[in-house]
C-alpha cells in the first residue's frame, strides 16, 4: 500500500463530505498546509479565512455554530489546541458547540520546523476539556471516517491529523469506523500495545519483531482518545496482563495518561507508555526525529520485553 | 421617537437596575458599576429595536445579542426577566448553586442568552460568527455585541474588528460602553485605549458617537448603524459607570462589589424616586 498524511486525507474528506452536508470551513491562513484549500476549491462560498487569528477563528467559529452551522476550524495542532486553547474551552466547549477543529502538524513529524511548531501537548489539552471528543486516526482511511463521524456526532470534536505521509492501513471499502470505540487489529496473549495515530503502523512492526522471539503481543488501536474505549482496554489488561501505549505525544496527558486512568481504577497491571518524554522537540528530517525521540517499533518491542518481566 | 415613549424606555432602564442591584446585592458578588452603565441601551434594544420572542427564544429568524462584556450579566438577566424570558423574582437567584443564572452569561441554561460569555474578548467574534451565519443563510436578523472600553485592551477585539469589516458584517452593530474605568482604574492609566473611534475608523468601520443614557439618541444611532450597509458599525456611547445611583457613578470601586444592605436599600430608593419623577412625567 502506498502512504498518505492524514492532513491529505482531510482535506479530500472535507471536499467530498461537503457534497453531503451543509458545512462550513474556517482557517486560520494556513489552507494550504492544512488542506483546507481543498474545500475552498470547491466551495469558495463556504469557506472563510479568519487571517493569522486563532483566537477569533475557534470564537468566530463558535457563533456559528450558535446559528446551526457544523462549522470546522483549522489551523496547526499548536496554535488551534495551544494558542486558541482558552476560546476552545469557553466559546466551544462550555456551550458544547458543534465545532470540528480539525489540527494539522500534530506531533514531532512535523519535521524541520522544529520544537515551536511541534505540538506534543494537544491532546492533554484538549482531554482536560468537558464535552471535548478527540480523534487521532491512524491512516487516512481513518481520518477520512473520522471527518464524516465528527460531522455526525453533535458537539465539539479535536481531530488530530498528521504532516508526514504515513502508510495506508485501512481499506475504506470494508473499514468500519466507530466514533469511541477501540479496535483490536491483531490477537495476542502476552502483553497489549495500545497505540494512537502514526504509532499504529510501528505497533504493527512491533508484533511482527516480537513474534521472532516467540511472543504473542496484541495490537489495539485506539483513535478515539476521548471518550476513551474503556472495555477494550479492560480485556487486554485481563487477558494479557501487560500494556504498552505508543503515541507521538509527551507521555504526560496523552494517550498513555488516559490508557493508565481506565486501568488504575479498574484493573491495575504493568504498564510502559512509548511517547515523547516530556521533552520538546528540535528540527530534523522526521524519520530521523522519530527514531531519536524513540518513536519506533524497535522501542516499542523493547517496552513490551520489560513490562512483560513485570507481570506477576 | 414621542417624548412618552423616551420616558418609558427610561423607567424600564431603572428597573433592569433594580433587577441587576437585587442580583448583585442577593449574590453578595457581581458587578454593578458596568451593570448600570448599559441599562439604558440594553432597554432601547430589547424594548424598541430587537426582533425578540420571549415564548421563543431560540427562534431562525431572530436578532442576536451577545454580551462581550459578560460581567455584566445582572443588567442582561435583568433585561431578559423584564422582557418576560423568566420571572423577574428569580434576579434573587443569581450566582446560587441551585440557580440557572450563572455569574457570566450561560446559553446552555438561561433562556434568551444567545452566546455564553464572561471571558473578555470572545463575545465580539461570536457575534462575528452570527453575523456570517446571517449572511451565508441570506438572513435579515441583526447581530448587537456590548463591549466594556477596558475589554479593547484585549488582543482579540481587534481580531474581530479586522475580520468584520474583512467580511462587511453590515449586519452586526458593536456597542461600547465607555464609562473610561475599569477594575484596577482610569482606563487611559491602565493601559490606554483611546482614541476609540480613530482605531475602529481605522479598521474600515462605521463609527457613531453617542450618549449612553439617551434612549431617543441610542435608538437613531442604532436606525443609523442598520441603515450603514458594506461595513460594521459601532456606536461608542459614552456613559457614567454606576448611572443613577448617587454613590455609585464614576467609581471604579462598585466594578465588581456587591452593596451592603444600607446601601442596597438607598440604591434601590433613588431608583424608585427616578422611577416616580418619569412617570409624573409620562
Amino acid at each position: 500500500m502506498g502512504k498518505i498524511a492524514t492532513r491529505e486525507a482531510y482535506g479530500l474528506a472535507l471536499a467530498e463530505f461537503g457534497e453531503k452536508y451543509d458545512i462550513v470551513v474556517l482557517d486560520a491562513d494556513l489552507s494550504k498546509s492544512t488542506k483546507t484549500d481543498t474545500f475552498k476549491k470547491k466551495f469558495p462560498e463556504r469557506f472563510f479565512n479568519a487571517g493569522i487569528a486563532e483566537a477569533s477563528m475557534m470564537t468566530t467559529a463558535a457563533g456559528l455554530a450558535t446559528c446551526g452551522k457544523t462549522v470546522f476550524a483549522s489551523s496547526f495542532a499548536m496554535f488551534a489546541a495551544g494558542r486558541a486553547f482558552e476560546q476552545v474551552r469557553n466559546s466551544i466547549g462550555y456551550p458544547n458547540l458543534n465545532v470540528k477543529i480539525g489540527a494539522t502538524h500534530a506531533g514531532i513529524s512535523v519535521g524541520e520546523d522544529g520544537a515551536s511548531h511541534q505540538c506534543l501537548e494537544d491532546i492533554g489539552i484538549m482531554r482536560t476539556i468537558p464535552n471535548m471528543t478527540i480523534i487521532n486516526p491512524a491512516d487516512a482511511t481513518e481520518a477520512i471516517l473520522a471527518v464524516e463521524a465528527a460531522i455526525k456526532h453533535q458537539g465539539p470534536v479535536y481531530l488530530r491529523f498528521g504532516r508526514l505521509a504515513v502508510p495506508e492501513l485501512f481499506d475504506r471499502a470494508t473499514y468500519k469506523f466507530e466514533l469511541g470505540k477501540g479496535v483490536e487489529l491483531e490477537a495476542g496473549t502476552d502483553a497489549t500495545i495500545v497505540a494512537t495515530g502514526l504509532m499504529v503502523p510501528e505497533a504493527l512492526e512491533a508484533k511482527k519483531i516480537l513474534a521472532e522471539e516467540g511472543i504473542n503481543a496484541r495490537v489495539i488501536n485506539i483513535h478515539t482518545i476521548k471518550p476513551i474505549d474503556k472495555d477494550i482496554l479492560i480485556k487486554a489488561a485481563k487477558e494479557t496482563g501487560a500494556i504498552v501505549t505508543a503515541e507521538e505525544h509527551n507521555v504526560i496527558g496523552g494517550l498513555g495518561s488516559a490508557v493508565a486512568e481506565v486501568l488504575c481504577e479498574n484493573l491495575p497491571v504493568p504498564m510502559r507508555r512509548v511517547g515523547t518524554q516530556d521533552k520538546f522537540g528540535k528540527s530534523g528530517k522526521p524519520a530521523i526525529l522519530l527514531e531519536e525521540y524513540g518513536l519506533t517499533a524497535k522501542n516499542i518491542a523493547e517496552n513490551v520485553k520489560e513490562v512483560i518481566k513485570l507481570k506477576k | 421617537m414621542d417624548k412618552k415613549r423616551v420616558t418609558e424606555l427610561k423607567i424600564i432602564a431603572n428597573k433592569i437596575r433594580k433587577n441587576a442591584l437585587t442580583a448583585v446585592y442577593s449574590a453578595s458578588s457581581g458587578h454593578p458599576g458596568g451593570s448600570l452603565s448599559i441599562a439604558d441601551v440594553l432597554s432601547v434594544l430589547y424594548f424598541e429595536v430587537m426582533n425578540v420572542d420571549p415564548k421563543n427564544p431560540k427562534a431562525e429568524d431572530r436578532d442576536r445579542f451577545v454580551l462581550s462584556k459578560g460581567h455584566c450579566a445582572p443588567a442582561l438577566y435583568g433585561t431578559l426577566a423584564e422582557r418576560g424570558f423568566f420571572p423577574v423574582e428569580d434576579c434573587k437567584t443569581f450566582r446560587r448553586a441551585d440557580s440557572y443564572l450563572q455569574g457570566h452569561p450561560d446559553m446552555k441554561g438561561v433562556p434568551g442568552v444567545d452566546m455564553s460569555t464572561g471571558s473578555l474578548g470572545q463575545g465580539i467574534c461570536a457575534a462575528n460568527g452570527m453575523a456570517l451565519a446571517g449572511k451565508i443563510d441570506n438572513k435579515d436578523y441583526r447581530v448587537y455585541s456590548i463591549l466594556g472600553d477596558g475589554e479593547l485592551e484585549e488582543g482579540q477585539v481587534w481580531e474581530a474588528a479586522m475580520f468584520a469589516a474583512h467580511y462587511n458584517l453590515d449586519n452586526l452593530t458593536a456597542i461600547v460602553d465607555f464609562n473610561g474605568l475599569q477594575i484596577d482604574g482610569d482606563i487611559t492609566k491602565v493601559m490606554n485605549p483611546l482614541p476609540i473611534d480613530e482605531k475602529f475608523k481605522a479598521f474600515n468601520w462605521n463609527v457613531i458617537v453617542t450618549d449612553a443614557h439617551d434612549p431617543e439618541a441610542l435608538y437613531n444611532a442604532l436606525n443609523e448603524a442598520k441603515a450603514t450597509k458594506g461595513k460594521p458599525s459601532v456606536i461608542i456611547m459614552k456613559s457614567v459607570k454606576g448611572k443613577g445611583v448617587s454613590f455609585m457613578e464614576n467609581q471604579a470601586g462598585w466594578h465588581g462589589s456587591a452593596p451592603n444592605e444600607e446601601q442596597y436599600n438607598q440604591a434601590i430608593a433613588e431608583l424608585d424616586a427616578q422611577i416616580k419623577e418619569l412617570e409624573v412625567e409620562a
